[in-house]
């Protein structure tokens, strides 16, 4: 579990196509635990995309990742996933699969969607919700464009933290 | 005319859904407290219960938002409001004319 402040784990994962990424090299990097059939996820997900439009002028990058169980849940397999970037749902914003589970074990994540936002040096500065309300668009993303806005300002975002919302992330057995 | 609300505890939409669907009750003069709750906590019951998600809401059997092919399970549900926005609750204004459809279509005196 990674508390606000802690040098957040690294990773490598594939993208839908078999490219790798990793946090970093970055001024800031949002890494989104997310998935397909969480309506929650849905209701949030362009919210998100429209951060990543925003920021990637400044260097920002966003990564999503789906690290739900593909065999209970069939919606978030990895033939979805691609078919969700080729419907273009994620420009900007590279689709990973995270199939061991391992780094949404290793962040703590709880949930679809849970946001983590790393400085350059990889340190947490916010985890949470996107924003407050998933059925208020107007909301834009309000603590996650917050929480960027301070990490590039070299400030503490307010609030540091949030209550993850959404739904359950899907275990394997 | 009977209302059922079938949740699943792991996902957190149903207390708003629930809410939602009381104040449509009494938007169309029916008693909110006689909405029967039914818990769905497992994978099994789910299939038995034909259950594609959480909440799902049912007006004389008839879901509110008729499910198409979705597969049984334990989930958060996922619902289209008439705005084209995704939503882990119905609309509102769905579940209301669901309740007066089945006014309507209740045989007088029932």
């Amino acid at each position: 579990m990674t508390a606000i402040g802690d040098r957040a784990p690294t990773f490598v994962l594939p993208d839908t196509e078999g490219v790798m990424h990793e946090p970093g090299g970055a001024p800031a990097t949002v890494v989104v635990f997310t998935c397909n059939h969480c309506p929650y996820a849905l209701a949030w997900h362009e919210r998100i995309v429209g951060v990543a439009q925003d920021y990637t002028g400044r260097g920002v990058r966003v990564l999503a990742v789906n690290p739900n169980d593909s065999e209970r849940y069939p919606g978030d397999s990895p033939q979805a996933m691609r078919a969700r970037v080729e419907r273009g749902e994620f420009d900007c914003v590279p689709y990973l699969r995270d199939e061991s589970q391992d780094v949404a074990r290793s962040y703590g994540a709880k949930t679809t969607p849970d946001v983590f936002v790393l400085d350059a040096s990889g340190a947490l500065r916010y985890r949470g919700a996107p924003d407050a309300d998933y059925d208020g668009p107007a909301q834009n993303a309000a603590f996650l464009r917050g929480a960027l806005d301070a990490v590039l300002d070299a400030r503490d975002p307010d609030p540091l933290e949030t209550p993850p919302v959404g739904c359950s992330i899907k275990w394997k057995a | 005319m009977r209302v059922e609300f079938l949740f699943w505890e792991g996902c957190p939409s149903h207390p708003r859904a629930l809410a939602e669907l009381r104040t449509a009750m009494v938007d169309v003069a029916l008693d909110p407290g006689t909405v029967i709750l039914r818990k769905v906590p497992t994978q099994a019951e789910a299939a038995q219960e034909r259950f594609v998600g959480s909440p799902t809401i049912r007006i004389d059997g008839v879901d509110v938002q008729p499910p198409g092919e979705e597969p049984f399970g334990l989930t958060c549900r996922v619902y289209h409001r008439r705005d084209g926005r995704i939503s882990p609750t119905p609309d509102p204004a769905d579940v209301r004319e669901a309740l007066r459809a089945a006014q309507t279509a209740l045989p007088r005196g029932a």
